[in-house]
């Protein structure tokens, strides 16, 4: 089963890639995310493993996971390692007007698990779906705050210089 | 399963036989001899229950002897037979079961685990509306003796829901086992119980598991707690046994306590049946302290609920309390009396919690 979602946010893509690729910000903006833990010396980058839960159901299903494909304010992709079968994508495009198009891709499965299997990913999909829409929206809160705090902190600053 | 070439057998099938039919006792001496050989390793209660089936090929070979006497070489046959497959039979099924209670940890399969985790957690999200708390009280790695509450009857929902909780939190790679009844490891479900990790409840499978690094879950309540009546159903009733004590000292692992709610309503648990477990002798037999009445879906009046039953839709809460190191706690020669009551209390008392906050029975 693989879930798409999209949102438009009002920051440069350097602001909101930089946000991602911090670690420590997962647990604040993911919705049903109970664990984000870095695995190993890599914190972040091609190669980084991470140690994620997110609860579905009755379970926090996740697992041992790894970033594949790591190209700055563009792309980044995970694969899983361990546990439940997964793929994701954070797809960064700029908006001609300066804003971020912000994709969100999730891909999971059981290999294996037959019709069970099947009839799981689709009870699944509305409950990580709403995950995903409510990161997006979490996200968008965050770093549009962010960029307010930082602008109001650059006016701040230019006043302070006039005066 | 293969059957193994049985030589005293082709030998006594190409013995001539005597005109008359052979003599009945001798027929049921050989017949219960080939049961207990092919039985092997088989326990005393598996033996016990061999004995009615070498009687039950000899009195085959009782009746095939009267149509020999009446001069019918055909009916002589067909008694030699029946006394064949009747012994065949008894050793497949005696061998089976011996094979199903030797605790093998390497029967656990990680693939075939995660591939019902799906079934599972249907199972769990939307019949059971399952929720399990607090699973980072159980430490990271290593061995780690999680001791619950029972509760189900023999379906138990709270076990499957625990397992898939442990299984997703901490992957299905990280070795678990359960410790089950001798009956439910007899069942025809057992191979699929042991491929999830769960072997024969013993103390030498339990310290093997714990060697070997696994997290062993176990109930101490075992039969009598899981068929309590449901009036008592927010009851910790473990009946005095304190071998996971001992086993935690054996083992030097802690106890992480596991308590479950909502088990007792998944059917009408009327009684125990201690009463008729004795009158039938079945406590003796197959090792049954009970033999459970209760109402219960498809079945109404259930009695030893042998079949199982569709266990209604109660929704589950199971809650996993803090770690006890029992060295640490209560010394380095603790009071095993001391620490029962420890654990049942702080088991207890969060079972009451739990039970507060269900405001309906079934519905949560």
């Amino acid at each position: 089963m693989r879930l798409n979602e999209s949102i438009v946010i009002s920051a440069p893509p350097k602001l909101v890639w930089d946000y991602l690729a911090e670690p420590a910000n997962y647990l604040h903006f993911m919705s049903g995310v109970t664990r984000w833990e870095v695995e190993g010396d890599r914190r972040s980058g091609l190669g980084a493993r991470y140690r994620m839960l997110i609860r579905v159901g009755s379970a926090e299903v996740g697992g041992l996971i790894e970033v594949v494909e790591w190209n700055p304010e563009r792309d980044m992709a995970w694969s899983s390692v361990l546990g439940v079968d997964q793929r994701g994508r954070w797809r960064l495009r700029r908006l001609p007007d300066g804003r971020t198009r912000v994709e969100l891709r999730f891909a999971y499965g059981v290999a294996g698990s037959g019709i069970p299997g099947w009839i799981a990913e689709l009870f699944a999909a509305p409950q990580l779906g709403g995950h995903l829409r409510r990161s997006l929206q979490q996200l968008k809160r965050q770093i549009e705050h962010e960029q307010l705090r930082a602008e109001a902190a650059a006016r701040r600053h230019e006043r302070a210089a006039a005066t | 399963m293969a059957h193994e070439r049985d030589p005293d057998g082709e030998r006594a099938r190409n013995q001539p036989r005597h005109p008359w039919g052979g003599g009945a006792g001798g027929s049921e001496q050989t017949i219960f001899e080939r049961a207990k050989r092919n039985g092997g390793g088989a326990d005393g209660a598996l033996r016990g229950r061999l004995g009615p089936i070498g009687g039950v090929g000899g009195g085959l070979a009782r009746a095939g002897g009267e149509f020999v006497r009446s001069g019918s070489r055909f009916a002589g046959a067909l008694a030699q037979a029946g006394q064949h497959a009747a012994a065949d039979a008894a050793g497949r099924a005696a061998r089976e079961v011996s094979e199903r209670l030797t605790a093998d940890l390497d029967d656990r399969d990680p693939d075939h685990l995660r591939e019902q985790l799906p079934l599972l957690w249907l199972l769990a999200s939307f019949w059971f509306r399952g929720e399990v708390r607090n699973l980072g009280n159980i430490p990271e790695e290593g061995p780690v003796l999680m001791v619950g509450n029972h509760s189900g009857g023999n379906m138990t929902p709270d076990t499957f829901i625990f397992t898939l909780a442990f299984s997703t939190y901490f992957g299905v790679e990280r070795a678990f086992h359960q410790l089950a009844h001798n009956l439910v490891m007899a069942s025809p479900f057992a191979r699929l119980l042991r491929s999830g990790g769960t072997v024969a409840a013993s103390p030498e499978n339990a310290r093997t598991a714990l060697e070997s690094g696994a997290a062993l879950l176990v109930y101490p309540g075992g039969d009598w707690e899981v068929h309590r009546p449901t009036r008592d159903r927010n009851k910790v009733d473990f009946a005095g046994r304190k071998g996971f004590i001992r086993l935690a000292l054996d083992a030097d692992v802690p106890i992480v306590p596991v308590v479950a709610i909502g088990g007792q309503e998944t059917a009408l648990f009327l009684s125990r049946g201690a009463w008729l477990a004795q009158l039938l002798g079945v406590d003796r037999l197959l090792r049954l302290k009970v033999l459970p009445i209760s109402l219960a879906v498809p079945w109404g009046l259930n009695v030893g609920d042998f079949l199982g039953h569709v266990p209604l839709p109660a929704k589950i809460t199971v809650e996993v309390l803090q770690p006890i190191d029992v060295r640490e706690q209560f010394g380095s020669n603790p009071d095993l009396n001391e620490v029962y009551d420890y654990v049942t209390r702080v088991m207890q008392e969060t079972l009451d919690t739990l039970a507060a906050e269900r405001r309906f029975p079934v519905i949560g």
